[in-house]
């Protein structure tokens, strides 16, 4: 059966030629940017038979000279003095925070011999429970990023040198300050939720008087915080609890994806969603916004408008639920009735809902904070009793520092773990007058945009090497420990700070270094010789008065946490600027079109951009690797470029739009400045807007012929040539930082390749989604699986039962013992992608770099597919993770000629790489279009160093000379092998683990302990949506949910098939009036009918 | 802490260690709690990391002593006189607690030390058993006889046709000598080919592998003397073997617990294998300059030079013997604590060997063939022995009921599945 009610892509809504053609092929070799190949057949290519030949035999002949060497002499070195806690090829696990710019998780590192190689969530926080995202897991690829800064240096010239040790450093900077007497000195950071930091910042500001300390955030949130001043008489954000809220309206505010604490909003959100019982109490969750964000596309309903109606739609809310403020007209009739439908349903739930707004203008704020004050939010999903500490920066504090430097106002400025230069909107500007200021210190751990301006650079430690705590919510503390020695000279910003405000004396360095480097060979061998930094002791000690004991904090090490949680309380609220606001955003003048400016999931705000997992990562909506672009509506296109994606009708132009990867480029100009983008069409943008991503096109000022090597040796192999940068677009209104500005659009001539995973390995429309709104699903809850059922029926042969046994010429296995299975809940999947990254850094999954993902040859071993539905305007959106299904009459087995890969007693589809010929007969033969095939040598692992090199540019990028730094090595599993060129691979259920754990199992005699394992991508997911186990267990998870808790809505994809995978799904039951899933196909028109009929009446 | 505890602390930790690994539930059994629990650093007839624990008992300043000796050494050597003289002469090496071990259990084991005799040296042992290869050689020289008597029958046969021919008068072309006669050449030909191709593919198969593999080692480190000799436990250095997929060659100061007490080998002259003579003594003192260890003062170098370790430290890079390649993934632990394997059986008689080599040419038919020979601790229902793990098998449990299956070998459960071994 095929329907086109869920779709990927425009081709496959209208079943164009090209898109049924390019579906057919898997690999999309007539995409190959080889020239050779170009135009000419094969036959004709340059190379001759000669050629051949003479290739042939030189290969067989090396192969044959290097077969009867002698093997090589391998060392085995162990250690000196083992420490207690190392066991050689036993991996150590030590909870820690990741922290970025304000953001940060709890985690816990797994290490093995040293390294740390991979982050997992902290099971113990209560904010988190063990979720992390994309940024969190990739961030252990940032310790090894090639570009960190190996020691200090100081500016000679244009370049810089080293500066031979840290007395050195302090004594220059000592110099320096006194050289600025009297001038004030700048602390400019992130936001810092650190108390101890917080603390040393303070009594650094108190030594130097006139000094300040200034929190910037790439992505201001100082609206909100100036809103919350005006309401609440705090310049605080609170507490969201979307776990408690039963209505959640979004007025553009990323909430699962970019804004604030994600992961937390994300976990609450799932926990929100889940279905119990007969009659399920889900959320409804009503977004309202400009371009299709993550959270939109999570939506029960979504409604589209243009970024500058915001603040109209937040009026008219407020007054339809009661409000004295007047509200403009909308004009938009489905807008209009969806802000009637919002109120109604949030009037009706007063009390257990919540508004929150992604804007950053501090009148649409104090209107959302008057909505949540009349709909009873305020002490019950708002909690102001444990307020967020991720965000402090305010926008005027960082105009007013840009000014007072150009005006000569500043003497010195430091700057920790932000990037000005390259995301304030004025960075230029800023970076001409910090190159100017008598002193300029950077402790980024790069030479980024910023730290090239500077004097110093003191490189501080990557968290993964530190000491620390973040306090992200206040009570709520999380600890980070060094998981590893630092790889370089660098020395934390806290420590810093330290010396130079003379606070070392205060905490008796003496003595503790004293004491930790007494301990000799024959007692205990300080592992860590004069590590001991200022800092840490202070930390220490900080940490041991604040809890009380020593033991205290050895638990608090241990568990990662330390928390108090408080009662949910509200705030004192004053409505006295909201007629002031209302009026105020009467006068916000709209642009004919505008533009958002909003974050990836993957690449965020530019922090991690030389990250190649994050780069590599598809964006959950757009699947889009590598870049940045202009995300435009099909309307938006059909005006600038003349074709209808949307149309059947239109053919050819939009066929070729969509199915090659060269997209045209769109000149956008805002406030005279320009960027060139590539277009691409997403359905569910406002017409009159344009989506561009921050983060991407990190680039050196540097602009000597060597630019290029500079840049990669600055910003990174990944970041450089990734997209383009979007910040100098960010407006400014004289009290904060907007993202969404009026903008020009102008076509151009040119065209632009976008690496986009979205139509690889289609399933050609096969239904592969079920899904239900939530009435249907409790009036008749077996009813969303009624179509499978059925088919089920129809092919288990007539007088036979069982379809597994029957259906079938092959025979059905037993499995003794274990079973592994795994369910995917469809309906608490966000699609946030922390899945990807992690099953990348737990099985080695390649980087591919643009070129490579651009010819369908990425290498992850877990994609989220992203479905449409419904129209092209502003259809829903389901993901689905789809990995190899494990099936137990697998497809793929029986072709391989070679039995490369084949069927365990345990249920798994193991694919032995050493005996893969590489034939590919199972990635054609495999129905989910799961298998990777190595068509590179992407890990260097059969290649002569140096190899690669002239590669670079046709078949790869400099990112795969990056993945096989040696240092960037470090991070791989040491128990999954690195896979050569030519094999096939795939995702193997993690098995290493589940090796692991029935060993770990065998030797604690406790089968329970092999009855629910968390694989990489289940430990990751923060809405808890991946449950795995075996099945043979009826106590485990996951057969509970098969066989008891969620029986009618489990389904397996493509069962028909009769492939009997082992990953099962929940169907998606959405919270809406609307129509959802696959309708009948005699009934398709007249529903579609009645769908147009509903929307004319909504339209009048 | 001050320093001496520090190291008291460590020793006793490691020691305790091995402790748990060794100890058993034996009853009052003083030989194997002896071996179990002392024999690391005491023998019962002369002195070794530690005194000889014959006569121990009469010794002793009074019949309590040793008891609280065992509970409590450290303390001891702080307060008591006669600890105080038996540290003196045994320093820096300090007796490990065995708070653990009952007054019985202790006075087995001076018991099983007073009554020890030793063993009568045995003579050399006896004459080497005829092995396979000596039978294949036989089988080949009588397949050659054979081989050389059917062609002479068959020249003679043919010869004989000859004369009949000529007899009866049957015409026939001239005959050809047996090197031009087809028959002979293709005979001849396929038996070639056939063998070169068999050495061929059996060289291929035999790349990489290193079967007999015995490196020169930096230091001429015995397991003869260690394993064999000296009896010492196995898992005592090589402990990662039951906790760790790798076995683990011990870190140094591993070696330093019993070698700064043994500073001379003063055992049998060892001999090499082309006859030259190795010094044991010398090689110990090899390791102490790895150590950065001063046998003469007793104690580390100082670090002068503030890196952590004793000046002149550094770590011994041995050659590693067994090698797998990259693409396997093998665990000792699975095969020691869970399978119950010896170590001998891979790595054959290891406490025979002065010098290691590579016993096994670790090939997959090699682990194939055990996989599929060895049986698990298979669960038993009815009396609760075995591996609780295994049972979740319930198939396996029917059948041994109903008597379709007598043991479960690891092949059965998975165990020459691909991914058992590669992923």
């Amino acid at each position: 059966m095929s329907n086109n009610q869920y779709w990927q892509n425009f081709g496959e809504l209208n079943h164009t030629d090209a898109f049924k053609k390019s579906a057919a092929k898997e690999f999309q070799e007539e995409l190959l940017p080889i020239e050779e190949l170009d135009s000419k057949g094969l036959l004709d290519i340059k190379t001759p038979r000669r050629d051949f030949l003479k290739y042939l035999g030189f290969s067989t002949a090396a192969a044959a000279i290097a077969a009867s060497c002698e093997m090589p002499v391998r060392k085995a070195v162990p250690y000196l003095q083992r420490p207690d806690n190392v066991i050689p090829g036993v991996p150590n696990y030590y909870a820690s925070t990741y922290i970025n710019g304000g953001d940060a998780i709890s985690v816990v590192v797994k290490q093995r011999d040293g390294r740390p190689i991979k982050i997992e969530g902290n099971e113990l926080s209560s904010l988190t429970k063990g979720g992390t995202n994309a940024q969190a897991q990739a961030s252990v690829l940032d310790l090894y990023d090639p570009t960190r800064l190996r020691h200090p240096l100081q500016k000679a010239g244009t370049d810089f040198k080293e500066v031979p040790g840290f007395d050195v450093f302090d004594k220059m900077i000592a110099d320096g300050m006194a050289a600025i007497a009297g001038r004030p000195i700048v602390l400019l950071t992130s936001t810092i939720t650190s108390p101890s930091t917080l603390q040393i910042i303070a009594a650094f500001l108190a030594k130097y008087p006139g000094s300040t300390h200034i929190q910037y955030d790439a992505v201001s949130y100082s609206g909100m915080l100036l809103a919350n001043e005006a309401s609440y008489g705090k310049k605080i954000l609170p507490d969201y609890h979307f776990d408690k809220a039963k209505t959640i309206v979004s007025l553009g505010a990323d909430f699962l994806g970019t804004w604030l604490t994600p992961v937390e909003f994300s976990r609450q959100y799932g926990e929100n969603k889940k279905i119990k019982g007969e009659k399920p109490d889900i959320c409804r969750h009503i977004q309202f916004e400009s371009i299709m964000s993550l959270t939109g596309s999570n939506a029960d309903d979504r409604y589209t408008h243009k970024p500058s109606q915001t603040g109209a739609i937040a009026l008219a809310l407020l007054s339809k639920l009661g409000g004295t403020v007047v509200a403009p007209a909308i004009a938009d009739g489905n807008l209009a009735e969806g802000i009637n439908k919002t109120a109604a349903l949030l009037a009706a739930a007063k009390g257990t809902s919540l508004v929150v707004c992604g804007s950053n203008d501090a009148n649409v704020q104090i209107i959302v904070n008057a909505i949540n004050e009349i709909i009873g939010a305020n002490g019950t999903t708002i909690n102001w009793g444990a307020t967020t500490n991720v965000r402090k920066g305010i926008d005027t504090d960082m105009v007013k520092l840009s000014a007072d430097m150009a005006a000569g106002n500043v003497g010195a400025v430091l700057i920790y773990d932000c990037n000005p230069v390259y995301s304030y909107a004025e960075g230029k500007k800023f970076g001409e007058a910090l190159s100017k200021l008598p002193l300029s210190i950077s402790f980024n751990a790069s030479l980024n945009e910023t730290a090239e301006q500077c004097k110093y650079i003191i490189p501080s430690h990557h968290w993964l090497e530190s000491w620390g705590d973040a306090e992200p919510k206040a009570g709520y503390i999380s600890i980070i420990q060094p998981v590893i020695y630092p790889l370089f000279k660098t020395r934390n910003f806290q420590t810093s700070l330290l010396k130079w405000s003379g606070q070392v004396a205060a905490v008796n360095v003496a003595t503790a270094v004293a004491d930790s480097s007494k301990g000799d060979f024959k007692t205990s061998v300080p592992r860590q010789p004069a590590s001991l930094d200022a800092y840490d002791i202070y930390f220490k000690e900080f940490w041991t008065a604040k809890l009380g004991s020593a033991d205290l904090f050895d638990k608090a090490l241990q568990d990662g946490i330390v928390e108090t949680i408080a009662p949910i309380t509200l705030a004192a609220y004053s409505a006295a600027k909201v007629a002031d606001a209302a009026a105020k955003i009467g006068v916000v003048k709209a642009g004919e079109k505008e533009i958002v400016l909003y974050q990836k999931v993957s690449v965020g705000t530019g922090s991690q951009a030389n990250n190649p997992w994050l780069q590599e990562l598809p964006d959950p909506v757009s699947k889009v690797t590598w870049d940045n672009y202009a995300m435009v509506s099909p309307a938006l296109a059909k005006e600038l470029f003349g074709f209808d994606v949307a149309n059947p009708n239109s053919a050819k132009d939009a066929d070729k739009y969509e199915v090659h990867p060269e997209k045209p480029v769109i000149k956008i100009i805002v406030n005279g400045k320009e960027l060139r983008l590539p277009a691409l069409i997403i359905p569910g943008v406002h017409p009159s807007t344009v989506g561009i991503a921050l983060g991407y096109g990190r680039e050196s000022a540097n602009t000597s012929p060597e630019k290029k090597d500079i840049n990669l040796d600055r910003i990174g192999m990944a970041a450089y040539g990734a997209g383009q940068n979007a910040y100098p677009f960010v407006g400014f209104d004289g009290v904060t930082m907007s993202y969404s500005v009026p903008a020009i659009l102008e076509k151009t001539a040119d065209t632009y390749p976008l690496a986009q995973t979205q139509v690889h390995g289609s399933s050609e429309s096969r239904p592969v989604i079920y899904e239900t709104n939530l009435v249907s699903f409790i009036k008749n809850p077996e009813g969303v699986l009624e179509e499978p059922r059925k088919e089920r029926e129809e092919i288990t042969p007539v007088g036979k039962e069982d379809f597994r046994k029957d259906a079938t010429q092959y025979p059905d296995f037993e499995r003794p013992g274990i079973k592994w299975g795994m369910s995917i809940d469809l309906n608490t999947c966000t699609g946030c992608s922390a899945c990807v990254v992690a099953c990348t850094a737990e099985n080695n999954v390649s980087v591919v770099g643009k070129i490579q993902v651009q010819r369908a040859h990425e290498m992850h071993w877990l994609r989220i597919d992203r479905y449409f539905m419904g129209s092209a305007e502003n259809p829903s959106v389901v993901f689905q993770p789809m990995m190899c299904q494990h099936c137990d009459n697998a497809p793929c087995e029986n072709v391989c000629p070679v039995a490369a890969t084949n069927h365990s007693s345990e249920g798994l589809n193991q694919m032995t790489y050493n005996r893969c010929i590489g034939t590919r007969y199972c990635a054609n033969n495999c129905p989910y279009k799961v298998r990777r095939f190595n068509w590179l040598d992407f890990n260097g692992s059969d290649s002569f160093k140096d190899n690669q090199k002239p590669l670079i540019g046709i078949d790869t990028n400099e990112v795969t000379l990056q993945m096989n730094d040696d240092l960037t090595r470090m991070v791989l599993n040491p128990d999954v092998t690195v896979r050569a060129r030519g094999v096939i691979e795939k995702c193997s259920f993690c098995v290493q683990r589940l090796q692991e754990t029935k060993l770990e199992a065998k030797k604690q005699q406790d089968p329970t302990m092999v009855r629910n394992v968390k694989v990489a991508c289940a430990q990751a997911c923060p809405t808890n949506s991946i449950a795995f186990g075996n099945m043979n267990d009826k106590e485990s998870d996951v057969y509970k949910i098969r066989n008891v808790e969620q029986v009618n809505r489990n389904f397996y994809v493509l069962e028909q098939l009769h492939v009997l995978p082992n990953v099962s799904y929940l169907a998606k039951v959405r919270n809406t009036d609307r129509f959802v899933g696959i309708k009948e196909d005699g009934e398709e028109h007249t529903e579609q009918k009645k769908d147009e009929k509903k929307m004319e009446k909504v339209g009048a | 802490m001050n320093r001496q505890s520090k190291f008291i602390y460590r020793f006793l930790a490691s020691l305790l260690f091995l402790n748990i690994i060794s100890n058993s539930s034996f009853a009052a059994d003083g030989e194997a709690l002896f071996k179990a629990n002392c024999s690391n650093c005491h023998k019962p007839d002369q002195d070794y990391t530690g005194p000889a624990l014959k006569g121990a008992v009469a010794r002793q300043p009074n019949a309590e002593w040793i008891y609280k000796w065992m509970k409590n050494p450290a303390g001891m050597i702080a307060a008591d006189p006669y600890a105080k003289n038996l540290y003196d002469k045994w320093k820096p090496t300090v007796m490990t607690a065995f708070g653990q071990l009952k007054k019985e259990e202790v006075d087995a084991i001076l018991k099983y030390a007073n009554d020890y005799v030793a063993p009568v040296a045995k003579g050399p042992v006896g004459g080497e058993q005829p092995d396979g290869e000596n039978n294949s050689l036989l089988f080949g020289i009588l397949t050659l006889a054979l081989a050389i008597i059917a062609f002479i029958l068959l020249q003679v046969n043919s010869n004989l046709r000859k004369l009949t021919d000529e007899k009866e008068g049957v015409l026939r072309g001239e005959p050809v000598p047996f090197y031009r006669n087809k028959t002979y050449l293709m005979t001849a030909v396929f038996l070639l080919f056939g063998m070169g191709g068999y050495l061929t593919i059996n060289a291929a198969m035999g790349l990489g592998r290193s079967k007999h593999y015995q490196p020169q080692q930096p230091i001429y480190y015995s397991h003869k003397v260690h394993a064999g000799i000296n009896q010492i436990n196995c898992l005592y250095c090589h402990g990662g073997a039951q906790d760790s997929k790798q076995g683990s060659i011990p870190s140094v100061n591993v070696c330093m617990n019993c070698h700064m007490a043994i500073k001379e080998y003063k055992g049998e002259q060892i001999v090499r294998e082309d006859g030259s003579q190795v010094n044991g003594t010398a090689e110990i003192q090899k390791l102490y300059s790895y150590t950065g260890w001063n046998p003469e003062k007793k104690e580390y170098n100082p670090d002068n030079n503030k890196d952590g370790i004793p000046d002149g430290a550094h770590p011994i890079e041995w050659i590693r013997i067994h090698n797998l390649p990259d693409h396997v993934y093998f665990n000792h632990s699975q095969h020691i604590k869970v399978g119950k394997q010896n170590c001998q059986t891979c790595h054959g008689n290891i406490q025979e060997m002065p010098e290691v080599y590579q016993f096994s040419d670790l090939s997959m038919g090699w682990c194939i063939n055990c996989h599929r020979e060895s049986k698990v601790d298979f669960y038993n229902k009815d009396d609760s022995t075995g591996n609780k793990f295994y049972s979740i098998y319930e198939k396996f449990h029917t059948d041994i009921k109903n008597h379709k299956l007598d043991s479960v070998t690891v092949e059965k459960i998975g165990g020459t599945e691909c991914q058992k071994c590669h992923y």
